[in-house]
């Protein structure tokens, strides 16, 4: 057996034993700690080997059970997992952002969390959504597809209504009914695909859709694309994602901007590059993309509450990166790998900073804050960095992404291209000018010139919501930031700044995960060996 | 392959019913259409994987039929249930909650939605301004917030 074979599950199979063994240390915490980071450090660690290897040796593919082909020409009969390029970038940046995260909420845990906690489930769930999102990135097979969104998506209706109060159940249920509408959906397609193909291991539909006549073959994919639509918050779909968010407790909420989405977005590229290379749905992606970005951004515009605000420049981005799958160029899928990867990064990082903010100023709404700057420089230095880097300013990883994409769409040309670029650079400038209002709001002028300045949350809450409100002289001074909270927001900056630093190394990376991913042979011949049916 | 139009006919009726109690507002009917769409799934699959035919366990037979059944069809549909069977009891005991916490099982409006398409002008400016709201009904011989702003203090 090779070290591929032995590498390429430990993604899904280290997590899930780990959500196991923290189930069973549930009244020691700090067992149930150590497991956790252990777990997830070794995911990274492994999720980095897969990247070094699938760079050196190309598209890995694992039969599970070793049930592979029994007849020539026919797929295998068990589970495959795939790992290509494109697919171990995305795992080692989400194995990198899920034990950032861990680490910062358990660092919130212990500084500020009380007896009443439910720490007991939160690390259980939070490794079963990890095995989720790994499970998705590994599935070469429709229906694991499928049920690796399952898993994630059911570890994240816990995490989002953990504590049940009256504001997480309400946003509660329109986010389980919303996901499960999307599942069902998603459902749906793959019968079809089943019934068109007889098959659901993606190489062997990728192979068996060439035969099905055009006119079908964009009528699945537009199945698939409502399907993951929803997931990834692309226009039409997205007015889901702005509600449900930001009640969340701040690690959870970084952690699903970090990675839902982009889970989304991966099956969209699959889909689009593997299944359906010519479908003809290239101009309506575009322009939902259009929509997606300008509609997003000019939503987080009107938002006072920052978690809210985020949470529309999210879906606003996601455009950036269905604009480079639409291009269908290998410049364009370029640009919108390097963008998902760079988005992930700072996408949690903003998130893990509005936590801090949240817990040291007692509130995340523009209407209550107010002179951050002064008070904690260090404060204003984590929040500065990412927040440029979002808005795109030249040195940092945005820039570069954004420019990626728009010289790929200037080289395509068209007309639907070229007012894409429009749009992105205006996208561009609007996220510049939500960035700056927070940062003058919140950090330049005076807390006594807020309209509801002189309120704050009682305590800073953990993973419990506190709605009680007080005054802003009576509330307990929180010291300074945990070590175990801004330890990892630097570290998630690093990395960011990282994607500068590395910038040649990276595109060229990227650019051969998007050559690799174009040139679907190579994936059809890994999983299916080297005779093509 | 041949299929049959009653089954997909009701796939149909059974999603379309499906959404129109999804569409509603009372919760427990949204969970109902959820389960009804996702039986017209289950069944949309079981159509999909062909016929009907033999058992597909070596050495089983039924009725001398010569073809064996799609077992991939029923191991997905098996899984599809497991996985509704479990988000319907999540959901149900999300709505039992919503039920003890506001004695109502009703979706609502997203509150700070709401508020934010509300906000008039003046509070919007007052927002960017960096200044309070003024409220002129207010007593102004106390010293307020206004008497803070720089250029103004002390001007009483």
């Amino acid at each position: 057996m090779s070290t591929s074979a032995v590498l390429t599950p430990l993604p899904v199979l280290i997590p899930l034993l780990g959500a196991a063994a923290t189930m069973f240390a549930g009244r020691r915490p700090r067992l149930q700690r150590t497991i956790t980071l252990a777990a997830l450090s070794a995911v990274v660690a492994v999720c980095a080997a897969l990247l070094y290897l699938t760079d050196r040796d190309g598209t890995l593919a694992l039969h599970v059970g070793g049930w592979a082909q029994s007849v020539p020409g026919m797929g295998p009969l068990g589970i495959t997992l795939v790992v290509d390029r494109l697919s171990a970038l995305m795992l080692v940046v989400s194995s990198i952002v899920l034990l950032a995260v861990v680490f910062y909420a358990i660092g919130q845990g212990i500084r500020d969390g009380g007896e009443h906690q439910p720490v007991s489930i939160f690390l259980p769930t939070y490794l079963a959504l990890s095995a989720g999102v790994c499970n998705a990135f590994l599935a070469g097979d429709l229906f694991n597809l499928f049920v690796g969104f399952e898993v994630l998506l059911a570890a994240s209706f816990v995490l989002l209504t953990i504590g049940a109060s009256t504001e997480r159940v309400r946003v509660g249920i329109s986010y389980v009914m919303v996901s499960m509408v999307s599942s069902v959906i998603f459902l749906i397609g793959i019968a079809l695909i089943y019934a068109a193909t007889g098959t659901l291991n993606m190489a062997e539909v990728a192979v068996r859709l060439d035969g099905v006549s055009p006119g079908t073959r964009s009528a699945l994919f537009a199945v698939l694309l409502v399907a993951f639509g929803i997931k990834a918050a692309v226009f039409p779909l997205s007015s889901w994602l702005p509600d449900s968010y930001p009640t969340a407790p701040a690690p959870v909420t970084a952690v699903f901007a970090g990675l839902l989405t982009k889970v989304g977005v991966y099956a969209i590229i699959r889909a689009h590059t593997l299944l359906f290379p010519d479908a003809g749905l290239d101009r309506m992606l575009m322009v939902a993309a259009f929509l997606t970005m300008i509609v997003g951004i000019l939503g987080a515009i009107a938002q006072s509450d920052i978690k809210r605000l985020l949470s529309f420049t999210l879906v606003s981005h996601i455009g950036y990166m269905v604009f480079g799958i639409a291009l269908s160029s290998e410049l364009g899928l370029s640009g919108a790998i390097y963008y998902v990867a760079h988005h992930i990064l700072v996408q949690t990082t903003l998130f893990l900073v509005v936590g801090l903010i949240e817990r040291q100023a007692g509130a995340s709404t523009l209407q209550r804050l107010g002179g951050l700057a002064a008070a904690s420089p260090l404060l204003a230095f984590v929040f500065v960095v990412p927040a440029l880097n979002l808005g795109g300013i030249p040195p940092f990883s945005g820039f570069i992404g954004k420019v990626a994409l728009l010289e790929a769409g200037a080289k395509s040309g068209s007309v639907l291209a070229w007012l894409l670029v429009g749009g992105s650079v205006v996208t561009s400038l609007l996220t510049l000018y939500v960035i700056s209002r927070v940062w003058t709001l919140a950090f330049w002028r005076a807390r006594a010139d807020a309209p509801e300045g002189h309120l704050a949350a009682a305590a800073p809450s953990v993973l419990l919501d506190d709605t009680q409100d007080i005054a802003l002289d009576e509330r307990v001074d929180v010291g300074r930031m945990p070590v175990g909270m801004l330890a990892p927001t630097g570290a998630l900056i690093a990395v960011g700044l990282t994607l500068t630093v590395l910038a040649g190394p990276i595109v060229s990376y990227t650019d051969r995960a998007a050559a690799e991913v174009i040139d679907r042979d190579r994936y059809i011949s890994a999983v299916l060996g080297e005779v093509r049916p | 392959m041949t299929t049959f139009l009653i089954p997909l006919v009701l796939v149909g009726g059974l999603i379309s019913v499906g959404v129109y109690l999804l569409l509603e507002r009372g919760l427990t009917r949204m969970l109902l259409g959820l389960l009804l769409i996702g039986n017209a799934v289950n069944l949309l699959m079981l159509m999909v994987g062909g016929p009907s035919g033999n058992p597909p366990v070596r050495g089983r037979f039924s009725d001398g039929e010569t073809a064996t059944a799609d077992p991939l069809a029923q191991g997905m549909i098996l899984t599809a249930i497991v996985i509704s069977m479990g988000i319907a009891a999540f959901v149900l005991s999300l709505i039992y909650r919503t039920y003890r916490l506001t004695t109502d099982e009703e979706v609502v409006n997203d509150p700070e939605d709401t508020r934010v398409s509300q906000l008039t002008d003046e509070e919007l400016e007052a927002l960017d301004e960096a200044r309070p709201v003024p409220q002129p009904a207010r007593d102004t011989d106390e010293p307020d917030e206004l008497d803070a702003l720089p250029g103004l203090e002390g001007s009483r």
